[in-house]
């Protein structure tokens, strides 16, 4: 398959216009003794059928989400995505074009992300938001960065922070100078050397926790407040400015973005006005033309690398802003009602979900007395691995184990997507393989 | 042949945001019935005000974002030659196979038996990247290029530490990207610029002078920024490897070079490569891209944790990587978009990617030739898939500047090439047709490259004013910079 466009004719006028007797020799800057030698050591191309029927026959192998009934979460989760969010943000003119450099080619990828900036201010309570990052790990990452600084550099992270965001933020802390410590209970010792202090709430257990108490002894020893949350739950939970969060990250998935294996999703990140010229990527305002015609633009760039270069606060190029798109788009067909229909669903299902699992002998909640929004922790009279195995068997994906210091726990997340019939017939699955193995 | 205006098929002037079409009561979402009880998080926790998004109808949002979409220009709109970023024809197919209910309805965290056909799918497309770049493994974790970079940086620092002990500079050409001196900074580095020489190329000579055992490593293109190829690159690798640096090839330019020199024959130990634009995945307005790293044998240890391994009941995540830098990513990478550059690169094959870097030569040259008189080369010497041009002579000569040049492109129905960029040249137009563009489209350009030209000569207030055909014409960054309103 090749998509180059030239006939013979047309690369023998090309050569002849530019003096050159071959295509090979566009290539005589090169060094001998570095040419390519030998073949490449991958097979010779192959037509559009022919890599249409190898791949499919690959992802033939996996068993998807129509063949599994997800319980699965961990901070990507299977929630419904309406036909309406790719149709939109698959439109070419949205999916094959570039960064926004030339805004006035641009207008509506700048426009569509004034529109993301503004729900995501939005939703978390905080007053500026930017165009994506890659993740929410990474976004955390980020957020770290904003923090550290004028002798502020210790990074405390809450127990509840999910143990994968924690090793991204360590892999990183190596080159920034900083290593996460993690504390328990909600009352960390925020030394004058403490950058910011990091809580996710909803917590990796599901759990909801007392961010005020965290925020409020990080406020007292002068460092920021970052909250993890989850978008899914911002209808119906106390948004993070209100909790006192002065940075907010969330893994963006949920947000009309597919499960794809890991990627690619958005990382969300808000803050307060006052940090905005710490905010790491892009960041799109409204201004005017030499009309006077209301317009975008990429605005602030002197915070970005291609300005700053070793000065700058992030080194963010590409990002994911097709994923911020349907975000967008997801977000305006949901609506202020949609959204909080959407977290009662998603709680009152987990709830039932609880009840029904809990009701086997052996099956207990890891953490009974914190209260939980779409996903809570089990702990397994068997081993989690097998026990996720001979669901995998059953049809279900159950869930997401997790090893934490008291032992390994099942985490179950149920989205609006869970019916009824499927989470009782997920218990009586959990039943049989616990019960009559 | 001078190519279409740009359409303004959505409405002249402001669009408005989907909040101006709010109607209070309207909704598009709606949920099954719920047939369990209703539970609601305790009071404690709970939301009291409503976030303020809009209260729309579904054809609302399709008339908006169809609207909005009618004010952007992609690559299937038109030519798109923006050097350094490789906009190049992203094939169709390619975004079908990544659709397959297969690949985008799975869990990151399901069982690994469950996922065998996407873990071999990466495997093969590490072992095809590795057959490219004379790599021995790669990570295919990173998000981006930019990422890739980092994961670079910090593996030539855990090299080190086992090797000798820490050291502090990076060294990075006077052309380079933004995002490596951004890298450097963020891995706890010093950035230590090397100069170019008249050529354009890296001064070996002021190189030999930097090296010493301070030195972390050197990252370069190459091709470089200005599209010329390092004809030294063995001396400089051997100039880095004699003081124990390592030397970090960034990919941003891997498409001028397919099937015909690899970086790990050229002594490259650490190979980053921007599937986005080399393996034409769409680049969706700013992202996403995937920044898959190579390394050569000595480095493998400390590759990003996991790596797919091949067991003998399958494939499956290596977990156990003791030296490991540790993790890039939440969760695997942006593997959709991995998936798109599997399809790409086992499509061409080893002969159809062999023939793209020969046909993205050949346009660059081509167009270069086309418009030389006008806009002379930057430096001398053949360039490779992009060409550096400069509006030096026609600004001296008419005070138009390479800007104005490019807004009057847009009049003429083109997205105009990079400008300003690299830095070390003036008034400087970066370009990069790539393979994928015909010969009539390449002459349609330099057609209007010209005109631009002759219209600085005759009448410059035209090109000052312009862009005069798209939905806003310039806008004032300064005001956006000064007064933020960057919500509604």
């Amino acid at each position: 398959m090749n998509f180059a466009p030239h006939t013979d004719d047309e690369i023998a006028q090309m050569l002849s216009a530019i003096g050159a007797a071959s295509l090979d020799e566009l290539f005589d800057q090169i060094p001998q003794d570095v040419r390519l030698q030998g073949p490449l050591g991958i097979p010779n191309g192959i037509s559009e059928m022919e890599i249409m029927a190898d791949l499919r026959g690959y992802s033939l192998k996996n068993r998807d989400l129509d063949q599994l009934v997800c319980f699965a979460g961990g901070g990507a989760y299977d929630h419904y995505i309406p036909s309406l969010v790719w149709a939109l943000a698959g439109r070419s003119e949205f999916y094959t074009s570039y960064t926004p450099y030339q805004p006035e080619l641009s207008q509506g990828t700048l426009q569509v992300l004034f529109e993301f900036q503004s729900m995501i201010c939005e939703l978390t309570g905080l007053e500026v938001s930017n165009a994506s990052l890659y993740d929410g790990a990474t976004a955390l990452v980020e957020a770290v960065h904003m923090a550290v600084g004028a002798g502020r550099t210790r990074v405390l992270v809450s127990a509840g922070v999910d143990p994968r965001m924690i090793e991204t933020l360590r892999t990183y802390g190596r080159g920034g100078g900083f290593q996460p410590e993690v504390y328990a209970g909600s009352h960390p010792d925020v030394t004058p050397d403490v950058a910011c202090v990091i809580v996710a709430h909803p917590n990796v257990y599901g759990a909801l926790e007392p961010v005020r108490e965290h925020f409020g002894a990080a406020h007292d020893g002068g460092a920021r407040a970052i909250q993890i949350f989850d978008p899914m739950s911002l209808g119906v939970l106390a948004p993070p400015g209100e909790l006192g969060a002065d940075i907010a990250v969330a893994e963006g998935q949920p947000l009309g973005n597919f499960l794809n294996y890991g990627g690619p999703y958005l990382g969300l990140i808000a803050a307060r006005m006052d940090d905005v010229r710490r905010m790491p990527g892009r960041i799109v305002g409204e201004t005017v033309d030499i009309d006077g015609t209301p317009g975008y633009v990429l605005t602030l760039q002197a915070r970005e690398q291609h300005i700053r270069r070793d000065k700058a606060n992030s080194n963010i190029c590409t990002n994911q802003t097709l994923m911020a798109i349907a975000a967008t788009i997801y977000l305006g067909w949901l609506g202020p009602d949609g959204l909080c229909e959407l977290g009662l669903q998603c709680s009152s299902r987990a709830a039932y979900t609880a009840d029904q699992l809990t009701a086997i002998p052996g099956v207990s909640l890891a953490t009974p007395d914190a209260p939980f929004f779409k996903e809570f922790a089990l702990r397994l009279p068997r081993p989690t691995s097998e026990v996720l195995d001979a669901l995998v068997d059953r049809g279900f994906l159950a869930g997401v184990p997790l090893s934490t210091p008291e032992g390994d726990v099942l985490l179950v997340a149920v989205t609006e997507r869970r019916t009824r019939e499927e989470i009782d017939r997920f218990a009586q699955a959990m039943r049989a393989v616990l019960v009559n193995p | 042949m001078i190519g279409a205006p740009i359409r303004t098929q959505g409405p002249a002037g402001n669009a408005g945001t989907i909040m101006d079409r709010s109607i209070p009561g309207r909704r598009a979402s709606g949920f099954a019935p719920l047939d369990v009880p209703e539970v609601a998080v305790p009071e404690l926790y709970a939301r009291r005000t409503p976030p303020r998004l809009p209260e729309v109808a579904e054809i609302d949002l399709v008339r908006h974002y169809t609207g909005l979409s009618q004010r952007n220009y992609g690559l299937d709109t038109g030519f798109y030659p923006l050097g350094s970023c490789t906009m190049k024809y992203n094939p169709k197919v390619a975004e079908e196979v990544a659709a397959l209910p297969g690949f985008r309805r799975i869990h990151p965290l399901q069982p690994d038996a469950t996922v065998q056909g996407t873990l071999e799918v990466l495997w093969r497309l590490e072992e095809a990247l590795c057959a490219l770049t004379g790599m021995a493994r790669a990570t295919l974790q990173p998000p981006a290029g930019a990422c890739g970079e980092m994961t670079g940086l910090l593996m030539m620092r855990a090299y080190h530490d086992d090797h000798g002990g820490r050291r502090t500079k990076v060294l990075i050409p006077d052309s380079a990207h933004g995002t490596n001196p951004a890298s450097v900074r963020l891995a706890g580095f010093e950035v230590v610029g090397v100069p170019s020489d008249t050529r354009g190329l890296v001064d070996v000579a002021a190189l030999a002078g930097l090296v010493d055992d301070q030195v972390v490593g050197l990252m370069l293109t190459n091709p470089n920024t200005l599209g010329l190829f390092e004809e030294e690159i063995e001396r400089i690798t051997e100039l880095v490897h004699g003081v124990g640096g390592l030397v970090y090839y960034d990919g941003a330019n891997l498409n001028a070079i397919m099937g015909h020199c690899r970086p790990g024959d050229m002594g490259f130990d650490i190979v980053h490569i921007n599937t986005h634009k080399t393996f034409a995945t769409p680049h969706g307005g700013g992202g996403p891209g995937a920044g898959p790293v190579g390394v050569v044998e000595r480095l493998v240890p400390y590759l990003p944790s996991p790596v797919v391994t091949r067991t003998d009941s399958g494939f499956a995540w290596d977990h156990e990587r003791p030296l490991s830098i540790g993790r890039l990513h939440g969760y695997n990478g942006n593997v959709g978009v991995l998936i798109r550059a599997y399809a790409y690169v086992f499509a061409h094959g080893a002969d159809g990617l062999k023939s793209v870097s020969e046909l993205a030569s050949l346009n660059a040259n081509y167009l270069a030739s086309l418009v030389q008189e006008d806009f002379p080369l930057a430096y001398p010497g053949r360039p490779m898939h992009e060409f550096v041009a400069t509006a030096k002579p026609l600004k001296d000569a008419t005070q138009i500047r390479a800007m104005d040049i490019a807004k009057r492109i847009i009049d003429l129905g083109y997205h105009p090439s990079t400008v300003y960029f690299p830095l070390v040249v003036d008034e400087a137009m970066m370009v990069e047709p790539t393979e994928t563009e015909t010969k009539a489209t390449l002459e349609g350009y330099a057609a209007a490259l010209r005109q631009a030209a002759a219209e600085a000569r005759t009448d410059p207030d035209l090109l000052r004013a312009a862009p005069l055909t798209t939905p806003v014409r310039r806008l004032d960054e300064a005001r956006a910079a000064r007064h933020l309103k960057l919500r509604w």
